[in-house]
């Protein structure tokens, strides 16, 4: 599936809920099931500083694809990350890098990564979306 | 106002007076308890300020004419509704700032400049960064030592330890009046004689507590007391900074522009008297005029009945707060008022706040620019409801009925 397939999905799956609370509930339920990052590797250089939430991202690229996984002490901004780890892991870093995450409006959770939320989520985004770049750039051949 | 002129305070009139009461977000009725952080405007205000930028505005202290004049009137009838309120001697003692922060930064700046290396500067562990951040500026700036006072784990001001660190090097005591994370009310009256005592000056920061309790600088004989109008029911970007006229007429000018002037040539240029001498440039004109409006708002209303009120919906919120299992109040000062901070085992400030506000509650969560404050209480930050006069008891058990409601989901 590509990346803009896997978007739709969600948004699909994100259509039943009429009600705000029930989508929370979703999003809360794959905090609680997203694998927590490996303790060892909750360290200072992983960790995405936020003001409100406080994220660790741990990316890495296996076999031409990017595999990440992140942790975060708030449960919602986990249930997102679990969101974006479903539509980004897998994918080529080129791919990820200039992904456009438009999942994320669509199912109105906008506002955890606007710029003025500080709970991490955008600058884990960003971060994740540079070193798929980097890496995309340094294997070009 | 004598107290016989005031009406009787009910909550459900008062309501009406507040058009940003009145709606609906995510289709619920607007709760709103985020009043620490600003605090939402009567239509009087609301009128003052349309009607300033409809019919008055001009700029001030300047013009011959008609409008001109009459937006400078109504801008120094701003300030002296002001000092009185204040009970300030003159209206020379009101200056008018873009608001606290603005406040704090022209006394670090100003009276900082009348301090020397070796001189010391205490504040207390539950400030606001803003009652923080200008003084360690002006220390490093000048080669002084801040001092912080401690509190205790009920977030008290622990009063001992204050007066060891007072001495005859300590030049300035910058307090806040009412926490704004724990609603912990610190006895500046106390404070201001002690202070004085040792030949220091005392700054009151009032963010939190003009807009609960009736405010007499010559009772509490603060030196310099701030505060910002976006607290008090009036618009942002205004503020005021009351100050002693003999301690300001001594300070220098903070910034330098117009209006703050008497005569510039390039040799050298002398200062207008004060107020004006600390308001350079044009000032926040309808921000004036409108906070003057909020502050007469204000004195229209029983505060002994508002404070009566805010006391009980923040006690009523706490105690069933308490219930809960696993809850923490953070600030249980034996004087405190208006604000419930709470944490909670294993469930993100974050996460409860983000709940609440699709249930159409609006709170603050985080660590209300108090850093210090929450590394002290070792969390990283609370959730925070803050009341207002319009508040009510049903919105508190609405408010409680939901936090229950985001708590079993997120566990
Ligand atoms: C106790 C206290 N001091 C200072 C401030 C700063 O006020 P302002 O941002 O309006 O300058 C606040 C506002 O949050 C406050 O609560």
């Amino acid at each position: 599936m590509t990346i803009e397939q896997k978007q739709q999905e969600i948004i699909e799956d994100f259509d039943i809920y009429d009600d705000w609370m029930n989508k929370y509930e979703y999003i809360i339920e794959l905090g609680k099931d997203l694998p927590m990052i490996d303790p060892t590797k909750k360290t200072e250089d992983r960790l995405i500083p936020g003001c409100q939430s406080r994220v660790w991202l741990d990316a890495e690229v296996v076999d031409g694809k990017m595999q990440f996984t992140a942790d975060s002490d708030a449960i919602i901004t986990k249930g997102i990350i679990g969101l974006l780890i479903r539509v980004l892991n897998n994918e080529s870093p080129a791919d990820v890098a200039t992904a456009d995450l438009h999942f994320i409006n669509d199912i109105g959770l906008q506002e955890h990564l606007s710029p003025t939320r500080a709970n991490g989520l955008l600058s884990m985004v960003n971060k994740l979306k540079m070193a798929a770049l980097k890496w995309s750039m340094e294997n070009k051949d | 106002m004598t107290e016989g002129t005031k009406k009787p305070f009910s909550v459900r009139e008062i309501r009406n007076e507040f058009p940003a009461l009145r709606q609906l977000v995510y289709g619920k009725n607007l709760i709103y308890f985020d009043n620490g952080a600003t605090s939402q405007k009567p239509q009087v205000v609301l009128d003052a300020i349309n009607r300033y930028y409809s019919k008055d505005n001009a700029n001030i202290h300047r013009g011959v004419h008609f409008m001109s004049q009459k937006a400078t009137t109504e801008f120094e009838e701003a300030r002296i509704i002001i000092q009185k309120y204040l009970n300030a001697r003159t209206r020379e003692e009101v200056i008018f700032t873009k608001g606290t922060t603005d406040g704090i930064n022209l006394v670090a700046n100003s009276f900082g400049e009348l301090l020397s290396a070796g001189d010391e500067i205490i504040i207390t562990a539950m400030e606001h960064h803003s009652n923080i951040v200008p003084w360690q500026m002006l220390c490093q700036r000048k080669n002084l030592t801040l001092r912080v006072a401690p509190i205790n784990k009920k977030g008290e001001l622990i009063i001992e330890e204050f007066d060891k660190l007072l001495n005859s090097k300590t030049k300035l005591v910058a307090v806040t009046h009412i926490s704004n994370t724990l609603g912990t009310i610190n006895p500046v009256k106390e404070l201001a004689q002690k202070a004085h005592a040792v030949g220091a000056k005392i700054l009151v920061d009032g963010a939190q507590s003009i807009q609960h309790m009736p405010i007499d600088v010559i009772d509490m004989d603060c030196d310099f007391f701030v505060f910002s109008g976006h607290k008090v029911f009036g618009p942002t970007g205004i503020g005021v900074l009351y100050g002693k006229e003999t301690l300001l007429d001594r300070m220098p000018p903070y910034q330098g522009g117009g209006d703050m002037i008497s005569k510039v040539t390039f040799e050298r240029t002398t200062y207008n008297e004060l107020p004006f001498k600390f308001e350079a440039g044009t000032p926040h004109i309808a921000g004036g005029i409108c906070l003057g409006e909020a502050i007469k708002f204000l004195s229209g209303l029983d505060i002994v009945a508002i404070q009566k009120h805010e006391k009980e919906l923040a006690d009523y919120a706490q105690d069933l707060l308490d219930t809960f299992e696993d809850m923490t109040i953070i600030g249980e000062a034996k004087k405190k008022t208006s604000v419930v901070s709470f944490s909670m085992e294993g469930v993100h400030p974050f996460d409860i706040g983000t709940l609440l506000d699709k249930q159409g509650i609006a709170v603050r969560t985080g660590h209300h620019c108090t850093q210090p404050l929450m590394d002290f209480f070792g969390i990283p930050g609370t959730v925070r409801a803050s009341f207002a006069f319009y508040n009510t008891r049903e919105e508190v058990d609405t408010f409680i009925a939901a936090v229950e409601k985001s708590i079993n989901m997120l566990r």
